[in-house]
């Protein structure tokens, strides 16, 4: 049998559910050794890879790029996993939806008085818009697993990759959930 | 006053009448399209016709066909005239006298009137709602006079228990038997509480009857008060119906000055006082427990039952809970006997019932037919069917709580058991025709609308679901929701359904479940194809690549 | 007083007769989940949690407010129960804005307790996303109505035990908010004594000491029963 494609992708999050991640230290050479990482913000591949078995995205889809890049991981991905509680709630990432849409956060942002140049960022084709609304990712495509937790803790994430290394539905009782 | 006043009251009131009398209708219907101006009109006319001593101009309740309103009734010609305006007023004194002026006559051999059956509306269109001696002279307080001399409380009681009557205002339960356990439980004292907070959508019996015929509830409240043994009485009345609490008012203040409520009514030892509360406007108010906590004073929020009212009511004492037409019924029940009432209707649903009829069909307004007349005599006799022939779709019964019942269901008896077998129910008697035009689930989402305003916000199903059924109906609407939201409206409508503290919640999914079962496809054509394969995500609007599954399916 | 027999989740368990299925079930260390229940308050069957089922009834009943009968036969946690605890729980989460990795009350809160006891990994209904304020105009505490799902135990606890009335529901329907007074600033409220009681109540973040940063919101539940114990049964030690 093929050795298992896996990918992890960062959208709109603080990256604090990847230094989970690598908080497995040296368990991840084991996982090295069973599967092929082939996407993932710490390594250095620009395209997402056809046929990938599973994706741990984490944060929830904020901007355009995130969409996008949603977008085509779902379609090459067999196994898509909400990996935290942006991706799985929104949660901090989201907060500014009560405000309506991103203007707001942009304003406050860019166009502060003591700003000596206040200018709202624009560049079209290099900086992506922000969405009017931060969506958690089963709001925008469908989702196999959801891995909540802020950030979800390294015993957890190494559980349920070990249990989709196996080829098991991943499980997670009541003590190993976590919000927040 | 005892029998021989109450008796002299109405001698006196017949022998007083003039030979001629337009009965012109001051419920709210016709008001709203000038009636007072048709009726002073017509008063001046009389008088510049100096006709003043034979002709009476009679302010009266509610004359039915709505929708020809204003409406004048002739009496004893037997002439109905139909929108009436203040200019018509020479041709209407003109008719009086054989004259031939230029009016709509209406047909009264139609079956919008002659497959009617007045029981509760008896004297609506007829006597004057702001007028007791009208209503004594139609025979009123005969029976609570019968009641209180001739008879025991537990003969009254057993006398509604044997007549059949069922609670009018929806879930159909025996009257006598809510009586009976009112009666029975003792308490220092009992109160006897009339909900005329009538609030579905398209609904206006109650008010019909209160602008109508006030005189008729007070007298059921009274007989009932007197089965179950209680001093006081609560009427309470949603304030958008001011005209209803102005006659109320009125009315109460006639029974009182003429002894007919107050200490030792009849000059026995009987006592009853009504006082009306009015409603601030919360629908979940008609729900009998919210009703008693804001008729206390407290935020009308329902509480879970046992204990049931009737024995655990106002201030913890035994309450007994009616509806406006329930009680309506009481005084001719008790006047022509129990056997008369069971005589009529089906084996389960006796009487007659009233129903608002409205929507898309001719002749919209109030009717009184017996229960187990078919659904199709109501809508296609008595209404006339669907205007510019059309064709009658749905037919829309219990409001909120109901549900849309399909033309091919139409020769349907009405009666309790049969409606709730089509996934609807009596309801307090809105009836709403659709016909082809009408998207069933746009009128899902409107009902669901509604509960979710209505929501008192105590229970989370019915808080916080009605607010995600109704946005997961607006997402059908808008052709963005996929067969798993279908399968989440769904899912949430057995949730709500089944745990929801109160009627309301427990109700609201009715109008998704009942066109769901009878209009599926309806639902099925605006569904965006399922994202089965991971490959088809769902954009952020909610929709998603893939043509709709209808076009997918032609292709 | 006398006892009854009723079987709970299969098991025979006797119970004094005024206790309701809630307090027998607890009696015989069965948990059944609750969230606007607390003890020393009276109850008002409203988060819909504990309903149970009960042979030869065809409703749900809520297990706080349903009082035992003997012989009957009650059901805590069938997979039909479990999936509509975990709807509510779901729609309570979508209703307003539960940030748990921002709350005051993170690790020691009633509700995030039950999302994961009752194993939900997710919320399958779209957030809401509320606009609701924050009202810190109290000296000592502070209200946050993006965390509050109207249990309603700040009001009970405010009027029953404390005797103020100072807390209270305006508006309907989603529209509900915990209100203080004529719905003015807590700060300007003239009924509230600050005891706090409110505080200790909240089983979420919606209630706080100012001053509380993330996850240090800890309160002491046991304080409301040991007083309406003092009160009601003359008990000063607990």
């Amino acid at each position: 049998m093929d050795r298992l494609k896996i990918a992890t992708a960062w959208m709109g999050g603080c990256s604090g559910c990847h230094m989970s991640f690598l908080d497995l230290d040296e368990w991840l050479f084991d996982l090295a050794a069973a599967v092929d990482v082939v996407y993932s913000p710490v390594i250095d591949v620009k395209v997402y890879p056809r046929g990938v078995d599973v994706c741990l995205i984490e944060g929830a889809v904020a901007n355009e790029d995130n969409l996008e890049l949603l977008l085509q991981i779902r379609e090459r991905t067999r196994i898509l996993v909400a990996f935290g509680d942006c991706a799985v709630t929104g949660n901090v990432t989201a907060m500014r939806n009560p405000l309506g849409n991103a203007d707001p956060v942009l304003n406050r942002a860019y166009l502060r008085p003591e700003d000596l140049h206040p200018r709202l960022p624009a560049e079209p084709g290099i900086l992506p818009a922000l969405l009017p609304r931060v969506l958690p990712i089963q709001e925008a495509v469908p989702v196999d697993y959801y891995i909540p937790g802020c950030p979800p803790p390294a015993a957890r994430i190494r559980a349920i990759l070990q249990q989709l290394v196996a080829g098991q539905v991943p499980t997670q009782t009541g003590a190993d959930l976590t919000y927040g | 006053m005892d029998h021989i006043d109450l008796l002299e009251t109405k001698n006196r009131e017949l022998r007083t009448r003039k030979p001629l009398c337009l009965r012109v209708c001051m419920a709210a219907g016709c008001m709203s399209s000038n009636g007072q101006a048709v009726k002073d009109s017509l008063e001046k006319e009389i008088r510049a016709a100096g006709l003043a001593d034979q002709v009476e101009v009679r302010r009266v309740g509610c004359l039915r066909l709505c929708c020809e309103g204003p409406l004048v009734a002739s009496d004893p010609k037997g002439e109905l005239y139909q929108k009436v305006t203040p200019d018509d007023a020479h041709a209407v004194v003109a008719a009086l006298k054989n004259g031939n002026g230029e009016l709509k006559r209406g047909d009264l051999q139609h079956p919008f009137f002659s497959r009617q059956m007045s029981i509760v509306l008896e004297n609506s269109g007829v006597v004057d709602p702001e007028r007791i001696e009208s209503y004594i002279a139609a025979d009123g307080y005969q029976a609570l006079h019968h009641a209180l001399m001739e008879m025991e409380p537990k003969d009254v009681v057993d006398t509604v228990f044997r007549s059949g009557l069922r609670g009018r205002g929806g879930a159909g339960y025996p009257t006598g038997l809510k009586w009976s356990t009112v009666a029975k439980t003792s308490g220092d004292r009992k109160f006897v509480v009339c909900n005329a907070d009538e609030g579905d959508p398209g609904a206006f019996m109650d008010r019909s009857v209160l602008e109508s015929d006030p005189q008729r509830v007070l007298e059921g409240m009274a007989i009932a008060a007197y089965a179950v043994g209680a001093t006081q009485g609560y009427i309470y009345v949603r304030a958008e119906y001011p005209l209803a609490i102005a006659r109320l008012n009125t009315a109460i203040r006639q029974a009182k000055q003429l002894g007919l409520l107050g200490g030792g009514i009849f000059e026995s030892g009987f006592t009853f006082n009504v006082e009306i509360r009015i409603g601030a406007g919360a629908f979940v108010c008609g729900e009998e427990t919210a009703l008693l906590a804001s008729v206390e004073g407290r935020r009308g929020t329902p509480r879970p039952r046992p204990p049931f009212p009737a024995e655990s009511g106002l201030w913890g004492m035994p309450t007994l809970i009616n509806n406006v037409e329930t009680f309506a019924n009481v005084p001719p029940i008790l006047r022509r006997g129990a056997e008369w009432f069971a005589g009529i209707g089906t084996q389960q649903s006796k009487g007659t019932k009233v129903f608002a009829l409205a929507g898309k069909i001719q002749r919209t307004g109030l009717i009184e037919v017996p229960m187990g007349m078919p659904l199709r005599t109501i809508v296609e006799e008595i209404g006339g069917g669907a205007p510019e022939g059309n064709q009658i779709k749905a037919v829309q019964t219990g409001g909120p709580s109901g549900g849309c019942i399909p033309a091919n269901e139409l020769d349907t008896p009405v009666d309790y058991e049969s409606l709730v077998r089509l996934g609807s129910i009596m309801g307090s008697g809105g009836m709403i025709v659709m016909d082809q035009s009408t998207d069933m689930v746009d009128v899902a989402r409107f009902f669901m609308g509604f509960c979710m305003d209505e929501s008192c916000g105590k229970c989370i199903p019915c808080r916080a679901g009605t607010v995600q059924m109704h946005a997961l109906l607006e997402k059908i609407l808008k052709g963005q929701a996929t067969l798993r939201d279908l399968q989440r409206l769904e899912e949430l409508c057995d949730m709500v359904k089944n745990t929801s503290l109160c009627g309301l919640g427990q109700t609201a999914p009715n109008p998704v479940l009942s066109t769901l079962r009878f209009f599926r496809e309806e639902y099925l054509h605006r569904l965006r194809s399922l994202p089965i394969s991971p490959g088809i995500p769902i954009l952020p609007n909610g929709s998603h690549h893939g043509p709709p599954v209808a076009e997918a399916a032609k292709t | 007083m006398a006892a009854k027999t009723l079987t709970i989740d299969g098991r025979l368990i006797s119970a004094a007769e005024d206790q309701t299925v809630l307090q027998a079930a607890k009696d015989a260390g069965i948990q059944i989940p609750t969230l606007c229940h607390l003890e020393g308050l009276s109850d008002i069957g409203a988060c819909r949690l504990c309903v149970v089922e009960v042979a030869g009834s065809n409703k749900l009943l809520p297990a706080c407010v349903t009082r035992i009968a003997e012989g009957m036969q009650v059901r805590t946690d069938t997979e039909r129960l479990r999936h509509y605890r975990r709807m509510v729980l779901e729609l309570l989460f979508a209703e307003r804005n539960h940030v748990c990795a921002v709350c005051v009350a993170n690790g020691h809160c009633e509700l995030q307790a039950l999302a994961l006891a009752l194993g939900m990994d997710h919320v399958r209904f779209e957030y809401r996303f509320p606009k609701y304020s924050v009202d810190i105009t109290h000296h000592s505490f502070g209200i946050d109505h993006n965390r509050c799902i109207l249990c309603t135990r700040c009001v009970r606890v405010c009027w029953y035990i404390e005797g103020a009335g100072t807390k209270n529901v305006a508006g309907r329907g989603a529209e509900c908010r915990i209100i203080t007074d004529l719905n003015q600033s807590w700060g300007t409220s003239e009924t509230c004594t600050s005891c706090g009681k409110c505080v200790q109540a909240c089983p979420t973040g919606a209630l706080f000491k100012r001053g509380s940063a993330v996850a240090e919101m800890e309160r002491d539940r046991t304080r409301l029963e040991f007083i309406v114990n003092a009160r009601e049964k003359k008990q000063w030690i607990v």
